[in-house]
């Protein structure tokens, strides 16, 4: 391998890292509040990102570069692309919300891109350490644009519990990291699974490791029962943070949770399925009936989106390409949704309004016909009612979860979501059922209505003709195990 | 084949373009618009129907105009459509009915019409789908789809307690088939991965996993049907749903359940099927008769109508489990009938209550006096409700109880109670809404139908008396069917 090559494949990483640099300097010299330069230049950027992902692929092979600390297949190619492309969402759904509260600045749009480089390199990443720098990049990123609102006191309070469990979950990760190396001698994914296949003498330390990475995992997932900075944070951000929390990261934390069990930790399946069972139940249980109790959306969300991390370890702990290509189209799917769920609130907000409670949804089909029917898509596919998306990622993980024969754990699931399926129902309630409590007009900008048409509408179309994102999900997941 | 495309995709998508295109008309300043654009696609989707009935070759119980394309192509799942002698009457019977409820909601639906009559014909469409789907993921998709325009049906111009009522039946449908869903998938991998639903009837299953199979399909089909002990959500939801939804909710909706019995739990799991009959048709004459005598309490005309057809369709469940051709094919009538005669009642209750907005029996009395018409039509449908030889409600429940009394002196006995209980609720209703002196003022203000109405009412009494004095058209079509299913349900598939 030489280190032209190495740097071809790492490319994209390379690019956004310069790039940054440039806007964090450029920004520095646009005056004015609309910061209108520095939103087209990012956005730009991401699409030049995606021009060098797309360019450099190589079809059909995994390609490993310096040393084996980095790994560029299709999975990493499929889930950076629509990293980009939801980072680029986010931007468009949350400038009219930020430029109203003033925290439209460089800042916001620097530690956005470098949270997507830490996205990037956790997705490529391929050893211990480069996974850990990744994810420590997105963490920080996170952590920072959470407390942007410094004089927020809830925002502010969101960002230390996320800093404090965010650190500590870290710590959980690297002791257990650490614990790994010490049993097999290796920091390399790869090599470690050849090295426990091959036997390693302290079995326990092997085991003890393990325990500690699936508790910084589930930690970083936001699964029970280390789910419990998620409604805090989830409801103390403002939304436009919120909405990047939720969304791309989970597409790194899955490939993430690929790399380290389905790659690494293959061999040790035995023990990490069992515990992934214990978590994805308590979650799928606690988050589909505590979303029940909540009057605030975003705290609903906080914990739907615990019941549906629930239902991605499902996919995960099935195994095998059913599982892990049903868990990565679900982290996609998930992705998509709640993209659309977040994107409405901040549709709905405006100059000191939220639009984050349930009530602020009341009457919604009177005020805007095409809103609530979009909202009515999404909130079903949330539930995983067909004809939407949602269906078939909870099909597809429950088809791999009773390929493994574990049927009660199925009917376990299902009799959740039918739980979960009442506090979706609840918004469609309350938008179409309902009248609205105040008749202010929506102002919507053109590019956030066109893009909510086209997020909700990709839910229905998605869940008309799901057959390719599943072929996708599945031929990614199969060559990144092939590589194993 | 119609204008070059297959019929069945048709029957399915045209309603659905239509439904979208009126909710295209956007809000209430074009409500004229959306209700011309409804007629005229409930209308087309009903005749592109005509062509199924007709082209049916009448001998064979193969499935016709088959349609089979690649769907989801990881999972085996194809785009599978086809219709036998027992589903493509329902395709008809459920196109005249969106035809029908359109018309009925003409001037009754006044605000939000376009949303009103998009639903309906989505629905329509998506109800097509899953009489004609021989795909299981396909039939299971559109049997979750109709779901949601219903459940904003009862909710947005539904009564009183619509919301609660809507919930209800959205999470208690939704309970039961996510609990077949498992076992389409159990299924699945039990075939080496197939979706065909064909291919499961073929299959050999052990008999522990078709007894929890065949579970796993009762709790779907009987909560749709709805049997006892989980029919209470169907009260509830006809009370609260506007006119139109109670029409379609009775009509097609209740047979849906019953059809997933002949398509599903019978064929597939024949020796589970044989083993609970038992049970089966405890429950059904549970609610033959418990049901009919709770209708007898009730004091609002449509939860009385909506009891009854709980105790029409414990009749429908009857005549499945005792295998034999005239208790299925009697079931199949009377589930057709049923659908002629509750839709037909309801309509004549909604006709009741635009004028006086009340259901309340007691509000009502002489009503024969102003609106003799309506009376005549209301006698009509009210007689074939309680079963009187020469309407198609005779037919149905004869044939049940011949096919009943082969397997079981008692069984026909308990069910001919249910003559008794249904002629005395329906027809103590009759005499307390109609006759007598008249109640009070608002009913002496009464005006007789418009033309509309005595148009909708007139087609359903030609049904309802057709099916009565010939029902041979329906039974030709679906005999060579029915004695196949019964051939297969006959033989073990251990």
């Amino acid at each position: 391998m030489n280190l032209a090559t190495d740097l071809i494949h790492a490319g994209a990483e390379i690019f956004l890292l310069v790039m940054v640099s440039i806007i964090l300097i450029a920004d520095l010299f646009v005056t004015g509040r609309s910061k209108m330069f520095t939103y087209l230049l990012v956005q730009l950027t991401l699409l030049g990102c995606a021009l060098i992902t797309v360019s450099t692929h190589e079809p059909g092979v995994a390609v490993t570069a310096f040393n084996g600390m980095f790994v560029d297949d299709l999975m990493a190619d499929v889930l950076k692309l629509l990293s980009y492309l939801a980072v680029s969402a986010l931007l468009i759904y949350s400038r009219g919300y930020l430029l109203a509260r003033g925290l439209f600045s460089g800042e916001f749009m620097v530690l956005t891109l470098f949270a997507l480089l830490g996205m990037m390199v956790m997705i490529s990443a391929c050893n211990f350490v480069t996974l850990y720098i990744g994810l420590e990049l997105l963490a920080l990123s996170l952590y920072a644009l959470v407390a942007l609102q410094r004089d927020s006191a809830v925002a502010t309070e969101a960002a230390m519990k996320y800093f404090v469990l965010g650190a500590l979950a870290s710590g959980l990760l690297l002791y257990g990291m650490s614990m790994l190396y010490g049993a097999t001698g290796t920091l390399d994914i790869y090599k470690m699974s050849v090295a426990i296949e091959l036997g390693v003498n302290n079995k326990a330390l092997l085991v003890f490791g393990l325990v500690f990475i699936v508790a910084g995992l589930a930690f970083k997932l936001g699964v029970v029962p280390f789910h419990m900075w998620v409604p805090d944070v989830y409801h103390g951000a403002p939304t436009a943070m919120t909405m990047l929390i939720s969304t791309a990261p989970k597409l790194a934390a899955f490939a993430f949770t690929m790399r380290i069990l389905a790659d690494g930790l293959q061999p040790l399946m035995i023990h990490w399925s069992g515990m992934l069972v214990i978590l994805a139940m308590l979650s799928i249980a606690l988050g589909n009936v505590a979303a029940i109790a909540q009057t605030n959306l975003k705290r609903m969300f906080a914990y739907s989106t615990i019941a549906h991390m629930g239902f991605l370890l499902l996919g995960v702990l099935s195994g095998g390409i059913e599982g892990y290509g049903s868990a990565m189209f679900y982290a996609v799917v998930y992705v998509l949704m709640s993209m659309g769920g977040f994107g409405m609130i901040l549709l709905l907000s405006r100059e000191g309004f939220e639009a984050d409670k349930l009530s602020d949804f009341k009457g919604l089909n009177q005020r805007s016909p095409w809103l609530a029917f979009m909202m009515l898509l999404l909130m079903f596919a949330m539930a995983g009612v067909p004809p939407t998306v949602g269906f078939y990622a909870k099909f597809a993980v429950l088809e791999a979860v009773v390929q493994t024969g574990h049927i009660p754990l199925a009917i376990f699931a299902v009799m959740f979501s039918l739980i979960g399926a009442f506090f979706y129902l609840r918004i469609v309630k309350l938008m179409y059922f309902d009248t609205p409590e105040s008749h202010e007009p929506i102002n919507m900008q053109p590019d956030t209505a066109l893009l909510i048409s086209i997020n909700s509408i990709a839910v229905l179309l998605l869940g008309i003709l799901p057959g390719t994102l599943m072929s996708v999900c599945a031929v990614s997941v199969q060559q990144s195990l092939l590589l194993h | 084949m119609i204008f070059g495309l297959p019929a069945l995709s048709v029957a399915i998508w045209l309603p659905i373009i239509f439904g979208l295109l009126v909710m295209a008309t956007g809000d209430d300043r074009n409500a004229p618009l959306a209700r011309i654009i409804a007629l005229v696609g409930a209308v087309l989707g009903f005749l592109v129907t005509i062509p199924l009935y007709i082209g049916f070759d009448k001998a064979s119980s193969a499935m016709q105009f088959v349609e089979m394309k690649d769907w989801i192509v990881r999972f085996h799942i194809h785009y599978y459509l086809g219709v036998d002698g027992i589903s493509v009457l329902f395709v008809m019977l459920n196109s005249l009915f969106t035809a029908i409820v359109v018309i009925a909601g003409w001037k009754v639906i006044e605000k939000r019409v376009a949303q009103y009559m998009a639903a309906f014909l989505i629905m329509s469409g998506m109800i097509n789908g899953v009489f004609a789907a021989l795909d299981a993921v396909l039939f299971y998709v559109f049997w979750e789809a109709m779901l949601i325009p219903m459940f904003v049906i009862i909710g947005v111009w539904g009564g009183a307690n619509r919301v609660y009522s809507s919930i209800k039946f959205f999470l208690y449908t939704l309970f039961g088939s996510l609990l077949m869903l498992v076992a389409l998938l159990y299924l699945y991998l039990q075939s080496n991965g197939s979706f065909n639903i064909l291919d499961y009837h073929q299959m050999p299953i052990p008999m522990e996993a078709q007894t929890l199979v065949f579970l796993a399909f009762l709790i779907a089909f009987a909560v749709k049907v709805p049997m006892f002990p989980v029919h209470t959500w169907l009260p509830d939801a006809h009370v609260d749903a506007p006119t139109g939804g109670s029409v379609i909710l009775a009509a097609i909706m209740l047979k849906i359940g019953a059809y997933g019995f002949l398509r599903f739990s019978l064929p597939i799991t024949p020796d589970a099927s044989h083993a609970m009959a038992g049970m089966m048709i405890t429950l059904s004459l549970i609610a033959v008769v418990y049901i009919g005598l709770v209708a007898l309490t009730q004091t609002d005309m449509k939860k009385l109508v909506a009891y009854s057809s709980i105790s029409h369709m414990g009749f429908v469940t009857l005549g499945f489990f005792i295998f034999n051709t005239y208790g299925v094919e009697g079931a199949l009538v009377q589930m057709i009938s049923h659908g002629f005669v509750s839709g037909a009642l309801f309509l004549c209750i909604g006709v009741l209550y635009d004028r006086m907005h009340t259901r309340r029996i007691s509000d009502y009395g002489g009503v024969a006096n102003t609106m003799p018409v309506f009376a005549a039509f209301f006698m009509l449908f009210a007689m074939a409700n309680s079963g009187l030889p020469g309407t198609s409600g005779f037919v149905g429940e004869f044939m049940v109880i011949l096919g009943a009394i082969k397997t079981n002196f008692w069984y026909a006995f308990m069910a001919a109670t249910a003559l008794v209980f249904g002629a005395a609720y329906t027809l103590w209703m009759y005499k307390r809404v109609i006759f007598g002196a008249i109640a009070n003022e608002r009913v002496a203000s009464l005006k007789d139908l418009s033309l509309r109405e005595s148009f909708i009412l007139g087609l359903l009494a030609v049904a309802v008396l057709g099916m009565g004095v010939y029902p041979l058209p329906i039974t030709e079509i679906m005999h060579a069917s029915v004695n196949d299913l019964l051939v297969h349900v006959a033989r073990s598939k251990l």
